[in-house]
């Protein structure tokens, strides 16, 4: 049975306590020994693939020389012949068979080699897959796990501390509240600078007509009162 | 990152005009939790865990039995149907308690985790704003 499903029978009907493990520890222990299990497969299928390969390229290298050496006998033969020796046609010709016999036996050794190599690819294909596979459900149980007792370890904090178990009416009504406390305090600041720098007073006085009078219209006023004297 | 070391690296980190505060709840031998608190709102404190994969920065919201017993199929269904829209996070229920959650890689760095807490952070504030309707008077 998958980990999911596992988990939801558990989270159903809410048979369970409060607090009380959704995933038990062997649960855990199981997958990580799986994973152990199917890494050690995998280290040992590479192991054994490099050595059957390396094998296989070794009866590969002793088939080619084989095919070599009953070319070039096929050659001596055809000379020995051409030279009236047949005596030594039938020798070499014998050597020639005892090649192919040679040729033959390695072939199936070969064959031999080239199955055992796609059956650990196969078998590496297979360990990598469930190990993968084992890694994501154990993440699951992991995580399922660690939410629980992070809960419980917040709980204990919580409940340590009286003033923190309001409920969420009340949270939202306080949260709410400090956010229009700084926005009026934000608010109040701007107001103080704008007062503190004048600018406040200043503004008001000119709307009402008073103190705004530029200065050298003053200025001028008094030179003309000196001219007309 | 660390629980102590992300501690650390919040205290003095300010980021999207968000500051945090943060302190560990160790949990000897067991699970390490570490208690953040975003812009001062400490009424909705977020939780992060580690795990070998991810973080989990987890809020409470309410409790089952804050909710209106008429009301909680609906609420159930309507939680599920903002779970894709919701930005970054997604809706949970731990034990009686519903939650909104996100996760990170392990391997986040300290940008994209704060960027999560204080998008976690917002979404907890709106969702539960959201779902007063539902809540018991």
């Amino acid at each position: 049975m998958s980990i999911l499903k596992k988990l939801f029978t558990a989270v159903r009907g809410g048979a369970r306590e409060v607090g009380e493990s959704i995933v038990d520890a062997n649960g855990i222990r199981i997958f990580e020994q799986e994973i152990a299990d199917a890494k050690n497969a995998l280290a040992k299928a590479k192991k054994s693939l490099t050595e059957v390969m390396a094998k296989e390229m070794q009866t590969k290298r002793k088939l080619a020389s084989l095919e070599d050496s009953i070319i070039e006998h096929e050659n001596y033969a055809g000379e020995a012949l051409e030279k009236g020796n047949e005596a030594l046609a039938v020798e070499i010709a014998e050597k020639i068979s005892e090649f192919e016999d040679e040729r033959a036996e390695h072939q199936q050794v070969l064959d031999g080699f080239s199955k055992h190599v796609i059956l650990l690819k196969q078998q590496i294909k297979e360990a990598e897959k469930s190990i993968k596979e084992n890694q994501r459900q154990l993440t699951m149980v992991k995580t399922t796990d660690s939410v629980q007792k992070a809960t419980m370890a917040v709980n204990s904090t919580l409940n340590t501390n009286e003033s923190s178990m309001v409920n969420a009416r009340q949270s939202l009504e306080r949260i709410k509240q400090r956010q229009q406390d700084r926005q009026d305090q934000l608010a109040a600041a701007k107001e103080l600078e704008a007062a503190a720098s004048g600018a406040d007073l200043k503004a008001k006085m000119a709307e009402a007509g008073i103190g705004s009078t530029p200065k050298s219209n003053d200025i001028l006023e008094r030179i003309k009162a000196k001219q007309n004297k | 990152m660390e629980l102590n070391e992300l501690s650390i690296k919040l205290a003095s980190f300010e980021t999207e005009g968000a500051n945090f505060e943060s302190f560990l709840i160790a949990n000897e031998g067991e699970q390490d939790v570490l208690q953040v608190i975003v812009d001062g709102n400490d009424e909705l404190p977020i939780f992060v865990t580690q795990t070998e994969e991810q973080l989990v920065c987890i809020s409470y919201l309410f409790n089952e039995n804050e909710v209106k017993p008429e009301l909680l199929n609906e609420l159930n269904e309507a939680l599920l149907k903002l779970n894709v829209p919701i930005p970054l996070s997604a809706f949970a229920k731990i034990d009686e308690q519903y939650a909104i959650f996100g996760a990170l890689a392990v391997s986040s760095s300290i940008d994209e985790i704060t960027h999560e807490l204080v998008t976690l952070a917002d979404n907890a504030i709106e969702a539960l704003d959201a779902v007063t309707m539902y809540l018991n008077d």
